[in-house]
């Protein structure tokens, strides 16, 4: 038997004390990602 | 080794098995056997889907390719982060809102039991193929360079895992699966310090920065739209994204190690620590691996990194051939150093002119050497057309063996067993649990109420896979090919069957006769891509667009499928 299905949570809130909701983790994750990038891009071009 | 190297190995290795055997012993719900415990915190989480996608041979392969071609490979993984937010946002709450024990069982509700059987079959023949090199694949490295015995070490990794792996289920392979973790970090950070202290006084780490992207080997990268090429951020956004996204979504090695723990929070923070953390990690590991060029710069370097190789055939027929190539390459190196000291001392004037012209120089020179290295696996192809000419892989374990203090080389053997422990851990619980569920348990409907039976159904099912996978490992000794083969496999079928969950989230009209026919005319056309690519060059492209084309054409298929079909096939459901 499977286990009873989760109730849904307060989906909306992260329980951190920033970012507050999940759709402003998502933002920081890509903007992180974006960052990376940049700097692989910038490290790449300084050690050419 | 010697014996404190042996010492630190077994310590870790069997310790860290023998701890998490002890603590899970008493697991005997099948809930917690297959999702582990309801209090596994988001850290936990994070760290075992880390360690069961870094397998060994990514601290064996991944340095190498570091030496061999640079940072370029990071752009691979420039798709992980984008995919993990997908699953956090869509897959990952839906999973846990039916409370599945596994990604098929989603398929089984949404669809039907054929399409969940469909999903369910492809994972256990592609992993449980791909479990058996889990173990080879490092083995026979290490065996190599070590000179253990392949069988010995094959049983002996092969019968870890599955010891405690059968014994606590999901439950120990987390606990392990952190413990392993930190000694992976712990090992890499070492090799790192090491290495650094090993340079020239005069150079350190910034000199050996600005060395290695002198040669070419820091273009992390590459915003080329040139189709031809095999890295660009392009192929890893887009393609990685769709490899990420089958893979953590909808694979169960990986499914299974987030879809437990405390709450929904818990397992996505999982998750974003692994989107944070990824292409950093890998790389630092590529850095390593061009830092360990540089350091060659200034040794005697090999020209075969696979030194019980080239041994053997030196010591054989055609063996002047082979000295007079390493006299040639001796040659050459030397010449080398002489204008990476010329390339130093303009950089220390100042002059840029001087200092592209030192740098040209030092370019012509390190394609010299490249040049002879590729004439070596040219002469150990004539030699033994079945010889392995892939060195690349041998680059990071023969500098830990030959330059690092003893109880450093233990610990960082014991880095690569711990992450061939660690994924194999993941893949047979993955393999057991879907075994037990989508084809024993969905055969057997009214075994299910039986939690102690079911348990030990499962456990049974773990250890046939761990020693079908022993088995595989020691038979694949005799077909090289093999370990290719199958990392093929995975991405021939990686985008079909992500194409199966897109349908399920996103084409909420769609049935499943058609997604199930529309599934298998996408693989049907995969497998025709690939087998006719050798026919027609236009469709030799990298192996990471069949993810892209097997989903969308998986998708596109269905939603046609299911305009054609009759109304009474068109909204079949289990």
């Amino acid at each position: 038997m499977n286990p009873p299905p989760e109730t849904p949570d307060n989906d909306s809130s992260t329980g951190l004390p920033w970012p507050r909701t999940w759709r402003g983790v998502y933002l920081f994750v890509f903007g992180c990602f974006v960052l990376v990038v940049i700097a692989l891009t910038l490290f790449a071009r300084y050690f050419a | 080794m010697n014996v404190l190297d042996w010492i630190v190995l077994l310590g870790t290795m069997v310790g860290i098995a023998a701890y998490g055997a002890w603590h899970t012993r008493h697991t005997d719900h099948l809930d917690t056997y297959l999702k582990g415990n309801k209090t596994t915190g988001w850290f936990t989480i994070g760290l075992s889907v880390l360690a069961t996608q870094a397998s060994a041979i990514t601290f064996l392969s991944i340095p190498g390719q570091g030496f061999e071609s640079g940072v370029g490979f990071v752009q691979n993984y420039f798709g992980l982060p984008l995919a993990l937010i997908i699953v956090c946002a869509v897959f990952l709450p839906i999973y846990r809102k039916l409370g599945v024990y596994t990604s098929y069982e989603f398929l089984g509700k949404r669809f039907d039991g054929k399409t969940r059987l469909l999903g369910a079959g492809l994972f256990l023949v592609q992993r449980g193929l791909a479990a058996g090199v889990t173990i080879y694949a490092p083995a026979i490295i290490l065996c190599t360079v070590l000179g253990w015995r392949l069988d010995l070490t094959i049983i002996g990794t092969g019968l870890l895992v599955i010891v405690y792996t059968v014994t606590g289920g999901s439950a120990a392979v987390s606990l392990t699966q952190k413990w392993q973790v930190g000694v992976i970090f712990a090992g890499m950070v070492t090799a790192f310090v090491v290495l650094v202290s090993k340079f020239p006084a005069d150079l350190g780490l910034g000199g050996a920065a600005h060395l290695a992207g002198a040669l070419g080997k820091l273009e992390a990268v590459d915003w080329s739209l040139d189709p031809a090429k095999r890295y660009t951020v392009w192929s890893g956004v887009f393609g990685g994204l769709f490899l990420s996204l089958s893979y953590f979504g909808t694979d169960q090695s990986q499914v299974q190690r987030y879809i437990g723990g405390a709450s929904l929070r818990e397992s996505r923070l999982g998750l974003v620590f692994n989107a944070l953390v990824k292409i950093p990690m890998q790389f630092f590991i590529l850095l390593l691996g061009a830092l360990v060029f540089v350091f060659y710069q200034f040794q005697p370097a090999p020209v075969f990194h696979n030194r019980v190789e080239w041994q053997r055939h030196a010591q054989g027929a055609h063996g002047e051939t082979f000295r007079a190539l390493e006299e040639k390459h001796a040659g050459l190196h030397q010449a080398k150093q002489a204008r990476i000291a010329e390339w130093q001392a303009a950089r220390a004037g100042g002059d840029p002119a001087a200092v592209a012209a030192a740098r040209t120089a030092l370019v012509v020179a390190d394609a010299a050497t490249n040049a002879v290295r590729a004439e070596a696996k040219r002469a150990l192809l004539a030699a033994d057309p079945h010889a392995p000419v892939k060195d690349s892989d041998y680059v990071f374990i023969s500098f830990i063996v030959a330059q690092l203090p003893h109880g450093v080389v233990g610990l960082l053997v014991a880095v690569m067993i711990a992450a061939a422990l660690g994924s194999k851990a993941g893949e047979l619980n993955a393999l057991g649990t879907t075994s037990t569920i989508d084809f024993w348990r969905h055969f057997r409907p009214l075994a299910a109420h039986d939690e102690r039976r079911n348990v030990r159904v499962a456990k049974w099912f773990t250890a046939f896979w761990g020693v079908f996978a022993i088995g595989f490992a020691l038979f694949a000794g005799f077909a090289e090919n093999l370990i290719e083969a199958i990392n093929i496999l995975g991405s021939i079928f990686y985008g079909v069957v992500l194409g199966l969950f897109l349908v399920a989230f996103f084409l909420k009209k769609v049935g499943g006769t058609a997604v199930f026919w529309g599934a298998v005319a996408a693989q049907t056309l995969i497998f025709a891509l690939f087998f006719l690519r050798q026919r027609y060059p236009v469709l030799d492209f990298s192996y990471l667009w069949y993810n892209l084309i097997g989903c969308a054409a998986c998708m596109l298929f269905s939603l046609i499928l299911q305009a054609l079909l009759p109304a009474n096939h068109a909204n079949s459901r289990q």
